[in-house]
């Protein structure tokens, strides 16, 4: 399928004086899982409403399978949408909610039921045809959700937060059965949401998005790994920052000198303009009871959160302003007066792992 | 009763009050019945005796039949055509933040303080000044104003109720904004409509000062009796029939209460 199946060209919306999407442009691809992953007010449902021909675009525009979609009531576009509350209709059972769309098909009623049947075994609620909607739980109504639009093919299916209102062990659950439903029904998902978790999860690609702009559009890894703005890497997993300033260059390499971890070489392309500091993830440190080989800081643990898997440490190191943040697995942090609050610990960390970026 | 919460608490001064209450506010209307059933011309006590007579009488009479007719007739139309404009208002008002849409609000609800005389006169003069006879579709018209409000009140709470995203999974789903109303906002404000229906045609069937004013040749039944209460001699029919409009009245009141109470409940679970 062609990259950009769904195109966002400069979409801009304002409500009076206030903007929620301000000149955001996105191509999604044909079967792609694609995330908008933001705070609240980020403008991520707005956009997705624009998607859907909820809301009406203010400037730019919006392109469907090359299709201009400015003029295109929500009831004439090819796409289906999973609302935050389900918006299942009261009035009717589990069956005429997933038979709902198919009035203009103008189908036998035996294939209708037949459909019917297909879609609730899709979603994996078989027999639940004749129950109310006040009859189903959370997750199952988000699944009648599901079937309705799935039932319709339709190119692109829109999720606004669907697991938001599950508890945490059924929405794991649920981003599998998403997963796999995507897969096999091989429709193009846009997937709002605002746990980061669930995006990384979940996604082929995401779209971080604060203030109504999009700040990045990468694969989970690639915004994980490498993060373009001081944000956005706040923003996805938690993140040590450290001041920092280039002290010299070269040929391929620069110096720069972090505050806590001394002076270390990084590759000169991957400077911005400007560094203002460096980024590290927590489990990118190696902890060790006393100075290793090679490069090592000298810290003193001040506290100690111990997290079932995995232990997270503040490390006071010398020169930086802030204990930086390290998180371990239990399993490798062995003999119990390693991590004891006020202990004196060596970090060390592969360069690779230093992310320099500009400030704010 | 020693169960109560504080809150709960059994009261026996209150419980004697609302006693009382009920008897003041329904003793005189029981009496209609009473002696509608009673076998004498005169409305006094003690009872004579037990008929079924001025019922009789009663069904005997072309004037009744075709008064009956005339408010049934007129009830239906007013009942319909006040709720469909009440559909309207209640969407419109439950869904579009306009500006003044408190007073409009007020406005529409107004006819339920001002005196129904002066509605019956500002609606004589105003007709008279049209050129236009008197007739049943001028009381239909009074009664539709009286009803309006009522029909307004009845829906209003089911279209605020009525979660909006339904209306989105519609369009989005490819139905068009018509078939929406259709399959979706009609079926939950269904409840609503019946309420307003019955009790709409209740007020109309009842209603006199409006018909007072309006009507023409053809008497609604509210009307007849007015006009029958001249003559000692049918005092006991007029009773009869006033029992028998009584209790068609409250059957309705109730079926219409019941029905937009079980809409209530089923929203809620």
């Amino acid at each position: 399928m062609t990259r950009d199946f769904i195109s966002i060209r400069n979409v801009r919306k304002a409500f009076g004086t206030f903007v929620a999407v301000d000149d955001v442009s996105l191509d999604i691809a044909g079967g792609e899982f694609f995330s908008l992953l933001g705070a609240s007010g980020s403008g991520k449902t707005t956009l997705l409403r624009m998607l859907a021909g909820l809301e009406a675009v203010t400037a730019g525009e919006i392109l469907i399978d090359g299709q201009p979609m400015a003029q295109t009531p929500p009831y004439q576009r090819p796409v289906g949408l999973v609302f935050q509350n389900y918006a299942i209709f009261p009035h009717l059972d589990v069956r005429g909610n997933i038979a709902y769309g198919l009035r203009k098909q103008k189908l036998p009623q035996s294939q209708r039921d037949a459909m019917v049947e297909e879609m609730l075994e899709l979603v994996q609620l078989p027999g639940y045809g004749t129950r109310r909607a006040n009859e189903l739980s959370g997750g199952q109504r988000q699944r009648v959700a599901l079937a309705r639009a799935l039932i319709l093919r339709p190119k692109v299916l829109l999720l606004d937060e669907p697991l938001g209102a599950l508890d945490k062990q059924l929405r794991e659950q649920m981003q599998l059965e998403l997963r796999r439903l995507q897969r096999s029904v091989g429709i193009t998902f846009v997937f709002v949401t605002h746990d980061q978790e669930e995006a990384l999860t979940l996604s082929d690609r995401i779209a971080v998005m604060e203030g109504g702009r999009v700040l990045q559009v990468d694969t989970p890894d690639g915004l994980y790994e490498a993060p373009q703005s001081r944000k956005v890497a706040g923003f996805v997993g938690t993140m040590n920052f450290l001041d920092a300033r280039v002290a010299g260059r070269e040929g391929e390499t620069a110096v720069l000198e972090i505050a806590g971890l001394g002076a270390r070489r990084v590759a000169a392309a991957r400077l911005p303009a400007r560094v203002g500091c460096v980024a590290i993830r927590p489990e990118k440190f190696a902890l060790h009871g006393a100075a290793p080989e090679g490069r090592a800081v000298e810290g003193v643990v001040e506290s100690r959160v111990y997290l079932g898997e995995r232990s997270h440490l503040h490390v006071r190191l010398e020169g930086a302003a802030r204990p930086v943040l390290v998180s371990v697995t239990n399993a490798t942090l062995g003999g119990a007066g390693l991590a004891g609050e006020g202990s004196r610990v060596w970090l060390s960390w592969d360069d690779a792992a230093l992310i320099p970026l500009a400030d704010g | 009763m020693s169960d109560g919460t504080y809150i709960r608490r059994p009261n026996r001064v209150l419980g004697v009050y609302a006693f009382v209450f009920l008897i003041v506010l329904y003793v005189p209307i029981l009496l209609i019945p009473v002696f509608s059933l009673n076998d004498s011309i005169y409305v006094r006590f003690p009872l004579q005796g037990f008929t079924t007579q001025w019922y009789g009488e009663l069904m005997a009479r072309d004037a009744v039949w075709q008064a009956l007719g005339a408010s049934l007739r007129v009830g239906i139309v007013v009942s319909v055509v006040s709720t469909l404009l009440g559909l309207l208002a209640a969407r419109a008002i439950a869904r579009y933040r306009m500006p003044g849409r408190g007073a409009l609000t007020t406005f529409v609800m107004l006819p339920l303080v001002v005196p129904g005389i002066i509605f019956g006169v500002a609606l004589l003069v105003f007709v008279s000044s049209m050129g236009v006879g008197l007739s049943l579709y001028t009381v239909a018209l009074g009664h539709l104003i009286v009803c309006l409000p009522f029909s307004v009140a009845t829906l209003l709470p089911r279209f605020e109720s009525f979660d909006e995203s339904l209306i989105e999974a519609s369009a989005v789903l490819g139905e068009t904004p018509l078939w929406t109303f259709w399959r979706v906002t009609l079926p939950n404000v269904l409840p609503g409509v019946v309420a307003s229906l019955l009790l709409c045609f209740t007020i109309s069937f009842d209603e006199f000062i409006m018909a007072f004013f309006l009507s023409g040749t053809q008497a609604t039944l509210p009307m007849y009796i007015w006009t029958q209460l001249r003559f000692p001699r049918e005092l006991p029919s007029v009773l009869a029939l006033s029992s028998l409009i009584l209790l068609v009245s409250f059957a309705l009141v109730t079926l219409s209460l019941t029905i937009s109470r079980i809409g209530a409940v089923e929203d809620r679970r």
